[in-house]
């Protein structure tokens, strides 16, 4: 018996729309226990979020974060991985970008300068996620375990080289110095500012270019190209890849050097297009969160960057919540979980009513079924 | 009046007018069917013809869309499967549901214990499992983990766990596809006695010779309907499976006589021990000579899977050597599966769900596995999707693979257009030597005669073929010599034209009759 078949749309569009209504409800309720209107709230929420030039750009800040960061988790995913380790390659991407910009910002122009920054922050976050890989691949050390320990290794690491090697002398905080003018990733308020566009002051940079560009990459690299093939066969059905003749072990390294790279370009975003310099837990929990933006966009680019966009409108508009309303900073998280809940761990649960009440009421069979039956 | 309820109480079940529909798909279509009390009785039909719905309906799993349910006589509502138990209904499922870790015991009491603590239910159950093994000659060591059991032995627990819920009506969805000749052999003796003590067994196939062998009356299903109803002993295979596909199917393979030529498969004193230790090949000798078909027979798991694997570059060789077309490979040079790929071996894996397709690839990228690298379908970097499609759609077209969809999910396909997909795939390629493991493993029997030919006009164009198959029929139809593998060695060697069922049997239990060696010392003479 062949399966009825449902079109992709109905995955792709109508199941997460539903679902994050649901979220949205439950969220409702949880406000309207807060004594808040609801409505008010998600009305204060889009406003802060998009309602002005300034929120828009904190918003699409942190959507260019969960870009990079959603991707990588997207990447390991197709090759079976789970990449738990998107936060400490993040942030060793950023020692990358440090020492870029310490030692040739000023001296360079940023047009020569970024290049090479870029190929830092992915070249660093690459080799962080080097060693899992290789443990994965030739020692069979469970990949979730090894990257989260990698997390709490770049984490002392880093504390350690802030404080021993990039803390200036005589300043107090544990933080690197500012990098070079000259060596920042423009504000897209400036860029504005060069073609006469009036916009508010944001940290939002040009990195979000190179967040499109590299979705787009990723795109071309899951689908259209041999190594994508092997990745992808190697995730879906090692038996298969290994009766194919690919190597399961090169395969598994390639794709977590891939994720550990866009993951590392997180801190073009952050470092040099926004703190211009090495801080202290600077990924703040936004590598986590790319495992709950790739699952939300279902792995692929197109869809991760939408949920980046939902969950960049999440951060900003939950802070704008907090600032209107005063409420508590962590409801903002509880947001986000069920967001995550009916999202990710529930997403299920939509799937076959929708998929009955599709079949029932709009489905017309096709040439292909009659072929086929 | 009372003669119609009289006729209607020898039925152990009944359906009246099933009808199920999922969306588009009319999976039963008004189906009508009454089975006898005490009675063996077989359902057949192809994949897809419906009768797993239909079971699944009888044990609660669906719910039909019209239709009554008579169980006894007495309309029953079964909406859920618990319904079905307590209606005396068991159902031996064709992929085990027993948990792995737990013993014998434990899965037979799980789910149907008796208060809180497990003793007292524990005890209950070893003494009627006891009582009911011995009865039914279901012996089962009740205290050893069922991943210790070997897969006969867990199909008389899961016969077991039916038995112990009271069950009256048995079902059991293709009992056979796992089991060896023997088990199968012992499996119709307890379903005879069963049905000696008054319990009705239904039975599930698609292999015609069991249905023959074992069953009293038979149903056939073919696309969502029932179209025959007949007694086993007054009908045939061939009528049968003329009713399941509709059309006359031969059955037998014609295939004229082999011309073989040299040898380009060799394979001298090869052995592979597996990680655990087991000795998986041992001192394993065979050739296989261009326009020739090698079969290799044996119950499943004494060496076959791990020979193909071998000989395509799955595994290395650790013991011997493998020569084809004038390549050696051995210990010291061993090639990878797209290095044997590239010395024209062409491989159809046994399993094409583990090994064969990708499930959740496209046809068209299915249809480039393991040659996806090759120059035609790759540009510096970026893959030639179109060329590929364009390639698969061809393909599909000459192999008539339907639908003809090269974007279709490669699960949507049906089991027998997944193997028609690989076959295309792997003989497109032109190999000079095939290896083929279990071709027509869950396919449908009009796909089998496509397959069969293929295979045939391979060898008539001059391939060597090793054939790996558990269905003996398959192996005797078409292979021209017949290797017998028994826990990694080859017992013996045979003709075709000298095999049949009884002879085979034997050696498959390492056992070589004396003509076979009468035959061995004469070739050696």
């Amino acid at each position: 018996m062949s399966q009825p078949r449902v079109p992709g749309w109905i995955y792709v569009v109508v199941i997460p729309l539903v679902n994050i209504l649901l979220a949205s409800l439950a969220a409702g309720l949880l406000f309207w226990y807060l004594d808040i209107n609801p409505l008010q709230a998600v009305a204060t929420m889009a406003y802060g979020a998009f309602g002005d030039s300034y929120g828009l750009g904190y918003t699409l800040y942190y959507t260019t974060s969960f870009i990079f960061t959603g991707l990588a988790v997207a990447v390991a995913f197709h090759c079976g991985l789970f990449n738990i380790g998107g936060e400490g390659q993040a942030y060793i991407g950023a020692l990358g970008v440090g020492i870029v910009c310490l030692t040739l910002g000023g001296k360079i122009p940023l047009l020569l300068l970024l290049p090479i920054s870029i190929i830092a922050a992915g070249a660093f976050g690459a080799l962080w996620a080097l060693i899992p890989a290789w443990l994965q691949a030739y020692r069979g050390s469970h990949i979730v375990i090894t990257t989260i320990m990698f997390n709490f290794i770049a984490s002392a690491l880093m504390g350690y080289l802030l404080i021993e090697v990039f803390k200036p002398p005589g300043s107090m905080s544990v933080e690197s110095a500012i990098f070079p003018e000259s060596s920042w990733i423009p504000k897209v308020h400036d860029v504005a500012a060069l073609v006469g566009l009036d916009l508010q002051r944001s940290p939002l940079n040009l990195s979000i270019v190179w967040a499109l560009l590299s979705a787009v990459g990723v795109y071309y690299f899951v689908w259209q190209t041999r190594w994508g093939y092997e990745i992808r066969a190697t995730g879906q059905n090692s038996g298969a890849a290994e009766y194919a003749g690919i190597h399961l072990g090169k395969t598994v390294v390639l794709a977590m050097l891939v994720s550990g790279m866009l993951a590392g370009f997180f801190a073009l975003n952050v470092v040099q297009g926004e703190a211009h310099q090495i801080k202290l837990s600077l990924v703040n929990g936004m590598g986590f969160t790319g495992i709950a933006v790739a699952l939300m966009g279902r792995n692929h680019p197109f869809g991760i960057v939408l949920a980046s966009l939902l969950f960049g409108f999440l951060y900003q508009g939950g802070g704008e919540l907090q600032f209107e309303f005063g409420v508590d900073p962590r409801i903002i998280v509880v947001l986000q979980g069920l967001v995550i809940l009916f999202s990710g761990a529930l997403e299920k649960m939509m799937k076959h009513p929708i998929e009955r009440l599709y079949l029932k009421y709009f489905y017309r069979p096709t040439t292909t079924d009659a072929a086929e039956a | 009046m009372t003669a119609q309820t009289d006729v209607a109480a020898q039925m152990a079940i009944e359906l009246r007018g099933i009808d199920k529909r999922f969306g588009p798909v009319h999976a039963n279509k008004y189906i009508d069917l009454k089975v006898e009390q005490g009675t063996i009785h077989g359902i057949v039909g192809e994949n897809g013809a419906g009768k797993s719905t239909l079971m699944s309906i009888i044990y609660g799993f669906y719910e039909a869309d019209e239709g009554d349910i008579l169980i006894d006589g007495q309309v029953t509502k079964i909406s859920d499967s618990k319904i079905a138990i307590a209606s005396g209904i068991g159902m031996v499922h064709q992929h085990f549901m027993l948990i792995q870790n737990m013993t014998a015991l434990e899965n037979v009491v799980l789910g149907a214990e008796r208060g809180i603590m497990l003793n007292d239910s524990m005890k209950h159950a070893r003494e009627v499992l006891e009582r009911l093994s011995k009865e039914y000659s279901l012996e089962v060591p009740l205290d050893t983990p069922v991943e210790q059991l070997s897969v006969g032995l867990q199909q008389r627990i899961e016969i077991l766990k039916a038995l112990y819920r009271g069950a009256k009506i048995l079902i059991l969805d293709e009992p056979t596809g796992v089991l060896t000749p023997q088990e199968t052999e012992h499996l119709f003796k307890v379903l005879a006695s069963l049905k000696e003590q008054g319990t009705t067994v239904i039975m599930i196939t698609h292999k015609l010779q069991e249905i023959m062998a074992a069953t009293d009356n038979v149903s056939v299903m073919r696309r969502g309907e029932m179209v025959a109803h007949v007694k086993t002993s007054e009908t045939s295979r061939e009528q049968l499976a003329e009713l399941m596909v509709g059309r006359k199917v031969l059955l037998r393979v014609e295939k004229g006589e082999a011309a073989p030529k040299d040898a380009l498969l060799e394979v001298s004193n090869l052995s592979w021990t597996a990680p655990d230790g087991v000795l998986k090949l041992d001192d394993v000798n065979l050739n296989v000579r261009a326009g020739e078909i090698v079969g290799i027979a044996g119950v499943s798991g004494n060496g076959q899977s791990e020979l193909l694997d071998v000989l395509s570059g799955i595994k290395q060789v650790q013991k011997g050597e493998v020569k084809v077309n004038g390549h050696v490979i051995d210990k010291s040079h061993p090639l990878t599966p797209s290095e044997v790929r590239a010395i024209k071996v062409g491989h159809i894996p046994e399993d094409r769900h583990r090994m064969g397709l990708v499930n959740s690839f496209a046809a068209d990228e299915a249809f480039i596995l393991g040659y996806h690298r090759l120059p035609q379908y790759n540009g510096k970097v970026f893959s030639l999707r179109n060329e590929i499609t364009k390639d698969c759609a061809e393909k599909m077209e000459k192999w008539d693979v339907r639908p003809q969809d090269p974007n279709l999910k490669t699960a949507n396909f049906s089991g027998g257009n997944q193997q028609k997909l690989v076959i295309a795939r792997e003989m497109e390629q032109d190999p000079d030597v095939l290896l083929v493991g279990q071709p027509t493993r869950g396919v449908d029997i009009g796909a089998i005669e496509s397959i069969h030919n293929r295979i045939i006009d391979m060898r008539d164009a001059g391939k060597a073929v090793l054939l790996v198959s558990v269905e003996l029929e398959e192996i005797m139809s078409l292979a021209d010599r017949i290797l017998v593998m028994f826990d990694g060695k080859v017992v013996g060697e045979v003709p075709a034209s000298v095999a049949n069922e009884q002879i085979l049997g034997l050696m498959m239990a390492n056992i070589v009759p004396d003509e076979v060696k009468a035959l061995q010392k004469e070739a050696q003479a």
